[in-house]
C-alpha cells in the first residue's frame, strides 16, 4: 500500500498551483468585478483542462480524459487556495451528465454552457408531499397541448434545494396515468419563470428560512416545450437513474468530517471538558468511526484509480456519513451543555449573523436528522445495503411492483 | 497511490484459507473444543509449511520481504476460521527476533521462522495462549523491556478452563527460568512490537466479525418463517445492512494500521492502538448481532457461533480493553 499520490501527480500540482497564483488575483476586489474575475478564472481554468474535464469542449467543458488522481489534486490545490471550482449544484451534478448521456442535441446546446457558467440554476423537481420515499409514486400531470407542441403541467414539487434561485427544473411527471407506475413517467425541463408557477419556502426545523432554504412549487397550467422533454415519453424514471461516474471518487467528504471531527475535540476543549476521561472515550470511539470511513474513502479512491471494482463498498458511505453525524451530534449536544438551551443569531445555517459561541452546533446537532432523510432515507439505504450488498430478498412490498 | 489489496495479496489470502478449508472445519473445532489438548499439530504445521512465520521477515534473514500487512491479512483468515495456534505470537516473535541484536537470542530464529519452535505471548497478563505447548514466551523482561523465556524450568503452567476454546489459555508463573534478551527498555522497538500485536489481533477480529456476518446472511437467505426467507424481513435486514456497515469499513482501518506500521508512519502507534479498540468493539457488537440474528439455533453448542463470540471476549480483553487503548489514543493525539 502507498498513500502518495505519485511523481506524475505531484509534478502535475507544481503545475497546478502555479496556475492558480498566477490566475486567481481577487485581492480586494467586490460585487461585479469579483463576479467578472470569477468567471475570468474559471474560463482560464477550463482552458487548462482544469474545471469540467466530463464536458465536451463544444458545450464548454474541458474534455479530459479520465483521471482521479488529476481530479483529486485539482480539487486539492483549488480547496487549499480557496480558488473557485465549478459552480456544482444540481445542475452540474445531475443535468449536465443527464443531458450528455440522455439529452438531445438541442437541449446540450441550449443548457450545458449557462448552467457551467452559472447562468442557469436547476432545481430537482422529484419530491411531492405524500410521495416521500415511493419516488416513482409522482402525481404531477403533464398532459399535451392541443396543437401537440408543449406540455401542461399541473401538480405540486417539494424539497428543492436552491429553489428560490432556481431558474430552471428538470422533473418527473406522469404522463400516461394509465401506464404501470414506473413506465408512465416522462423526465421534463421546465423554465422557472412563468406565470404557471409559484415558489414558496418551506421553513425548517433549525429555524432556517428565507432564501437560502428548500421550497415547494405549484404548477398550475406550467408549461414546456416539448422539445425539452429528455428521452422517451414514459420513459422518465429510466432517465433519472442516470448516474455521473466520471471522476466521482474523491475523498472530499471524508476530509469534511475529518475537519467536523477536528471542530469537535476543540469544541471539549473549549468547554474544559478535554480532561474528562468520559469525554476522551466517547470521543476516540467517535474517531474509531471517522478513521474508518476515512480510510474506506482511500480504499474507494484507489480502486477508481486502478479502474477496478470496488463492489458493494459504495452503497455503504451515505449511511456510515449519517450515522457519524449522529454521534456527533449527540457528544456535541453534552459538551455544549446549558449554551444549547439558546440559538445563535441567525439560526439556521447559512446567511449572515453576528459572533457565534458553541451554541452554533446545534445547526450540525439538528442538521444531522436532515442527512437521516435528504437524498435516501436511512431505512432505504439500509434496504439497499440488504438488498444489493448482502443479497438478501427483495422487500415484499417492492418486489410486489416489479 | 495504492490503497486495496493486490492479486498477490488475495492469492496469499486464499492459500491460507484453502489450508485451513482443508485442516480445520467445524467438525476438528468441535472435537479440539471439547478436547484437552491446548494445540493442533496438524493445522499447525500446515500453516507454518505455507511460510507463514517467516512471512513477515526480510528475505536476508530467510523471510518473504513481506510486510505486517500481509501478516494481517493472514491473520484475519485465521480469525475467520477460529483457527488454533499461537499465530499472532508466532509472527509477533518473529519481527522482534530479527530486529534483535543479540547472537544468542537471534539463534532462536530459524526454529521460530519455520513454526518447528512455537511461540506465545505471554505480557500484560498471565493467562496465556497454548502455553502448554510453547518453547517460548514473549515477555516483559520486568524493566520495560522485552524478552522471550524459555519454558521448562522456571516456568510454572496451570491449567485453566479457557474461555476461548481455540486458543485455550493457561496461567503461567515465571520463576528464574532462562531468558533470552530482546530489547530494552527505551528501545523504540519494545513499542514497535506491542503494535504490531496490537494490529494482528485487530485483523484476527475482523476476519472473524465477517464470517459472523457471512453465516448470519446465509442463514436469513435459507431459513424460512411465515413462508419467507427471514432475510426478506427488513427488521432483519437492516440488523444485517448494519453489521456489514460495522465490519466493511472497519477493514480499511486494520489495512491503515498495518501499513502505517511498515511505513514507520509517525502515527503508526496511534492507528495500531485505534485499530485494536474498534475492531474489537466491531467483533464485540458483530458476534452479538448474529447470534440475535440466527435465534435458537445461535444459542446452541452445536452451531458453533459461540466459538467466535467466546473469541471475540479473549480478543477484546487480549493486551487491553477498547476502552484503555481509546485512552492511550486520546492520550497521543494530545488532548
Amino acid at each position: 500500500m502507498d498513500l502518495s499520490y505519485g511523481e506524475a501527480a505531484e509534478a502535475f500540482r507544481k503545475e497546478v498551483r502555479g496556475f492558480i497564483k498566477a490566475a486567481w488575483q481577487p485581492g480586494e476586489l467586490r460585487g461585479a468585478e469579483l463576479k467578472d474575475h470569477i468567471r475570468a478564472f474559471r474560463r482560464a481554468a477550463i482552458e487548462q483542462g482544469y474545471l469540467y474535464r466530463s464536458v465536451p469542449k463544444r458545450y464548454g467543458g474541458s474534455e479530459q480524459p479520465v483521471d482521479v488522481i488529476r481530479a483529486q489534486v485539482i480539487r486539492e490545490e483549488f480547496g487549499r487556495a480557496r480558488a473557485p471550482m465549478e459552480v456544482g449544484g444540481n445542475g452540474v451534478n445531475m443535468t449536465v451528465p443527464t443531458l450528455l448521456e440522455k439529452g438531445t442535441e438541442e437541449q446540450r446546446e441550449l443548457f450545458i454552457r449557462p448552467t457551467i457558467e452559472g447562468d442557469y440554476i436547476w432545481g430537482q423537481g422529484y419530491s411531492e408531499p405524500g410521495s416521500g420515499s415511493d419516488l416513482a409514486s409522482v402525481r404531477t400531470k403533464a398532459e399535451l397541448s392541443a396543437d401537440g407542441s408543449k406540455w401542461i403541467v399541473n401538480g405540486q414539487k417539494i424539497w428543492t434545494s436552491q429553489g428560490m434561485q432556481a431558474t430552471h427544473m428538470f422533473m418527473l411527471v406522469r404522463t400516461e396515468p394509465d401506464a404501470p407506475k414506473h413506465d408512465g413517467i416522462t423526465y421534463l425541463l421546465m423554465d422557472l419563470n412563468q406565470p404557471g408557477v409559484t415558489r414558496r419556502p418551506i421553513r425548517q426545523m433549525t429555524g432556517e428560512q428565507g432564501s437560502h432554504t428548500f421550497c415547494e412549487f405549484f404548477f398550475d397550467n406550467a408549461e414546456a416545450p416539448v422539445s425539452w422533454q429528455v428521452g422517451e415519453r414514459g420513459q422518465g424514471w429510466y432517465v433519472s437513474r442516470t448516474t455521473l461516474k466520471h471522476e466521482r471518487a474523491s475523498i472530499g467528504s471524508a476530509d469534511g468530517l475529518g475537519s467536523q471531527f477536528r471542530k469537535l475535540v476543540e469544541l471539549a476543549q473549549e468547554m474544559g471538558r478535554i480532561g474528562d476521561p468520559l469525554v476522551r472515550d466517547r470521543l476516540a470511539e467517535i474517531e474509531g468511526r471517522v478513521l474508518s470511513h476515512r480510510y474506506t474513502s482511500f480504499r474507494l479512491f484507489s480502486c477508481a484509480a486502478a479502474g477496478e471494482d470496488p463492489g458493494a463498498v459504495p452503497l455503504l458511505m451515505k449511511l456510515l456519513l449519517t450515522e457519524i453525524g449522529h454521534d456527533i451530534a449527540l457528544l456535541a449536544q453534552d459538551l455544549i451543555g446549558e449554551e444549547g438551551m439558546t440559538e445563535p443569531l441567525g439560526a439556521g445555517g447559512r446567511g449572515p449573523r453576528g459572533p457565534r459561541g458553541p451554541n452554533k452546533w446545534l445547526d450540525q446537532i439538528m442538521g444531522s436528522l436532515g442527512n437521516s432523510i435528504a437524498g435516501g432515507a436511512s431505512n432505504i439505504q439500509r434496504n439497499i445495503i440488504g438488498e444489493r450488498g448482502l443479497g438478501l430478498p427483495r422487500d415484499l412490498a417492492m418486489s410486489a411492483e416489479k | 497511490m495504492h490503497f486495496h489489496l493486490t492479486a498477490e495479496q488475495v492469492a496469499i489470502q486464499d492459500a491460507v484459507r484453502g489450508t485451513l478449508g482443508e485442516c480445520w472445519g467445524m467438525e476438528r473445532l468441535h472435537a479440539f473444543a471439547d478436547g484437552e489438548a491446548d494445540f493442533d499439530a496438524e493445522s499447525w504445521q500446515a500453516l507454518m509449511a505455507l511460510g507463514i512465520g517467516a512471512l513477515a521477515l526480510p528475505e536476508a534473514e530467510g523471510g518473504a520481504g513481506l510486510g505486517l500487512l500481509d501478516a494481517a491479512l493472514v491473520c484475519e483468515v485465521a480469525g475467520e476460521a477460529a483457527a488454533p495456534g499461537p499465530l499472532i505470537g508466532q509472527i509477533v516473535a518473529a519481527l522482534a527476533v530479527a530486529q534483535c541484536q543479540d547472537a544468542a537470542t537471534r539463534a532462536l530464529l530459524p526454529g521460530i521462522a519455520s513454526g518447528e519452535t512455537v511461540a506465545t505471548i505471554a505480557l500484560d497478563s498471565n493467562l496465556v495462549q497454548c502455553a502448554r505447548t510453547a518453547q517460548l514466551f514473549l515477555a516483559d523482561d520486568g524493566a520495560g523491556g522485552l524478552c522471550l523465556i524459555a519454558a521448562g524450568e522456571g516456568v510454572e503452567i496451570e491449567a485453566v478452563s479457557a474461555t476461548d476454546r481455540s486458543r485455550p489459555v493457561s496461567r503461567v508463573t515465571f520463576g528464574s527460568a532462562k531468558t533470552y534478551p530482546l530489547f530494552v527498555a527505551g528501545d523504540p522497538m519494545v513499542q514497535r512490537i506491542r503494535d504490531a500485536a496490537l494490529v494482528l489481533i485487530a485483523a484476527d477480529a475482523l476476519g472473524g466479525a465477517q464470517h459472523c456476518t457471512d453465516l448470519s446472511v446465509e442463514y436469513a437467505k435459507t431459513r424460512e418463517q411465515f413462508g419467507q426467507p427471514i432475510g426478506r424481513f427488513q427488521g432483519l435486514k437492516h440488523q444485517l445492512a448494519h453489521m456489514m456497515l460495522d465490519v466493511e469499513p472497519a477493514r480499511a482501518q486494520v489495512w491503515y494500521a498495518a501499513y502505517g506500521w511498515d511505513a514507520g508512519l509517525p502515527d503508526a502507534t496511534r492507528a495500531a492502538a485505534m485499530a485494536k479498540a474498534h475492531l474489537c468493539e466491531v467483533y464485540t457488537r458483530t458476534t452479538r448481532a448474529a447470534i440475535a440474528a440466527h435465534g435458537g439455533i445461535g444459542y446452541t453448542w452445536e452451531y458453533g457461533l459461540n466459538y467466535w463470540f467466546r473469541r471475540s471476549v479473549h480478543n477484546r480483553a487480549w493486551l487491553g480493553s477498547p476502552a484503555q487503548h481509546r485512552a492511550r489514543a486520546a492520550q497521543l493525539a494530545g488532548w
